[in-house]
């Protein structure tokens, strides 16, 4: 197994460094692998000496302010997505769980669409949007949160059912905004927030998502063990040692922070957070020392590619991410449906 | 290491489960927990094992309450084997078996060489070492319970706590499994249904009924007619057998 996992590790990360730099040749102007990685070792300051200056103003700003940014932020959404995801459904100990089921997404809508039709938030700028975003889902979080516990112990099925009515409630209220705002554009604009879009990355809005994702991805692998007990169930964690309200509360917090801040950057991409940790399990069996970080590397490289996708698909108009993942996503996603031999966590 | 339960009283809902039961292992004990179906055997068992808080009373572990303790502590001295182990996401042998290793690790650990040759030590303990790369849902049920105690030897705990082992084995694993917890040294508290195989390994014998501890004693103090009758609801002759030296049950009829 360690063999099999260190062949998947290594193919990955191969597979994410040639994805990530076809993604940045991508684009209205097509630019050569040579000058995508000449540009950007030219910004290590070790390396800048070494390279010669040869392409025009123009190719630089393209690279390096517009198209790296935005396929690293693809990649840190994956793959935080899918560690997020793969972490939600070892605390709910349920495969049809994903990230959103906290009620983040809803809670980043509502933050979201007042911030567009309502204008909220304006004194904060370009970070408006995130900002209110973040905060959205921070509520809609504590809310689930506070409604999930139940004599000071975390009811999981209460979960799942507080996640549920929390995003329904919020969901209104977007929906209530949206049909009483009379601007066509502003509507258009929410649609498009709620379908996901990385079209907003640069370089000052990666860094918080990065540092976060680093933070608890690792937390969540060093945690392999307890994840793997979580999903054997209570009587397992109990007596193997496991904290198991202290620890769910851990989860929640760590899966609802690194959610929160992607949402806040990207929107609501839908499917990555459900599918990717699925196939993972599928190449790598339910071991979470192995589905962490596999699951991290194949949602950056999923994500990377339906990013370059939703970008040249309907040049110069983009589609929304969302709509790439869930259409190419639903339809593996059936397949996975109709293999006998693949167990979703019903048993036997 | 002794596990002693004082007083614990335990409801679901309105629901009387334990009464004031107040069981105690000594060091190095086989203790049976016999009792009909719902007699509360599990659910006492589960007071000790932590999965579930005693209403009021005490679990006492080497005289120390184990709720006052952390959960690794306790998983480092305490195993236990439960009566059903529904693994819903697909783990194989060797994984789940090292998963006994857990309580032992620290956070930045990796498994060692230790623990591999521990977790082969188990598997072979429980004759599954041929299973090690199998799906565990792939198992038979006898073969699933095996690969539960053999994560509980695993956790090299000087405590176990079996509810009914022998569930779902074959004679020859029911034998096998009973004669290595024996041969383990280890101080163990077991529910059982099968009175001989009671009467055959246990050191000392608790019976349940309705939540109250109504008899206990060596296994020729507690298995007697009158005690089948009077809880079991079964005729039974009990003759001592000329080869083991142990009380052997026949049933002749139920009441």
């Amino acid at each position: 197994m360690n063999k099999k996992f260190m062949v998947f590790a290594i193919t990955l990360v191969l597979l994410l460094i040639v994805s990530m730099t076809l993604a940045v040749m991508i684009g209205s102007v097509s630019i050569t692998p040579l000058y995508v990685w000449k540009v950007i070792f030219s910004k290590i300051p070790i390396f800048s000496n070494l390279i010669e200056g040869d392409w025009s103003r123009s190719q630089e700003i393209i690279i390096w302010q517009i198209r790296v940014p935005r396929v690293m932020l693809a990649a840190i959404v994956g793959a935080g997505l899918a560690v997020a995801g793969a972490a939600v459904q070892a605390l709910v100990r349920n495969s049809i769980a994903d990230p959103y089921i906290l009620g983040i997404s809803s809670g980043a809508t509502v933050g979201a669409t007042a911030v567009i039709i309502l204008g909220a938030f304006s004194f904060l700028g370009i970070y408006a949007l995130s900002i209110a975003a973040f905060l959205g889902s921070f509520i809609a979080m504590v809310l689930v949160f506070l409604l999930s516990r139940v004599g000071g112990r975390i009811s999981i099925f209460r979960l799942l059912l507080a996640g549920m009515a929390v995003s329904f409630i919020l969901s209104a209220i977007s929906n209530f905004m949206l049909m009483m705002s009379k601007e066509e554009g502003g509507i258009k604009a929410v649609m498009y927030w709620m379908l996901g879009s990385l079209a907003g990355a640069k370089w000052g809005n990666i860094f918080i998502p990065a540092i976060i994702f680093v933070i608890v991805f690792v937390l969540l692998w060093l945690h392999y063990r307890q994840l793997n007990l979580l999903l054997l169930g209570e009587e397992a964690a109990v007596t193997l040692g496991v904290h198991l309200q202290q620890f769910r509360i851990q989860l929640i917090v760590l899966v609802s922070l690194l959610t929160g801040v992607l949402v806040a950057v990207s929107g609501s991409i839908g499917f990555v957070g459900l599918i990717i940790p699925h196939i993972v399990r599928l190449l790598v069996g339910s071991n979470y020392k192995y589905v962490i970080p596999i699951s991290a590397l194949l949602g950056a490289v999923f994500l990377v590619w339906a990013d370059a996708i939703a970008r040249v698909l309907i040049a110069p108009e983009e589609m929304p991410i969302g709509i790439i993942t869930a259409f190419c996503g639903g339809p593996f996603f059936i397949w996975l449906l109709r293999r006998n031999n693949y167990s979703f966590g019903e048993g036997d | 290491m002794t596990l002693e339960a004082k007083h614990v009283s335990f409801s679901i809902q309105d629901q009387r489960i334990l009464e004031e039961v107040s069981v105690q292992i000594k060091a190095k004990q086989f203790v049976g927990l016999i009792g009909p179906n719902g007699s509360g055997k599990s659910t006492l068992l589960k007071n000790m094992y932590r999965l579930l808080k005693p209403e009021s009373g005490t679990v006492l572990l080497n005289e120390q309450d184990i709720l006052k303790q952390s959960s690794k502590i306790i998983a480092k001295k305490l195993a236990a084997v439960s009566q059903d182990t529904p693994v819903l996401f697909d783990f194989n042998v060797r994984d789940l078996v090292s998963m006994g290793r857990t309580p032992h690790k620290k956070l930045f650990e990796m498994d060692n060489k230790d623990d591999f040759a521990i977790v082969n030590e188990a598997l072979a303990q429980t004759g599954i070492t041929h299973l090690e790369t199998r799906s565990f849902s792939s198992l038979s049920g006898g073969e699933k319970k095996r690969v539960m105690v053999a994560r509980a030897l695993a956790q090299q705990a000087q405590v176990l706590i079996l509810d009914e082992p022998t569930n779902h084995l074959d004679i020859q694993h029911q034998l096998q499994l009973m004669d290595l917890i024996q041969t383990l040294h280890l101080t163990v508290v077991a529910a059982l249904h099968d009175l001989n195989m009671a009467a055959m390994y246990c050191d000392y014998i608790y019976v349940l009924q309705q939540g109250r501890i109504v008899h206990y004693g060596t296994p020729e103090e507690v298995l007697t007619p009158k005690l089948l009758k009077d809880v079991f609801g079964v005729f039974a002759d009990i003759q001592t057998h000329p080869l083991t030296g142990k009380p052997y049950l026949i049933y002749l009829s139920a009441f």
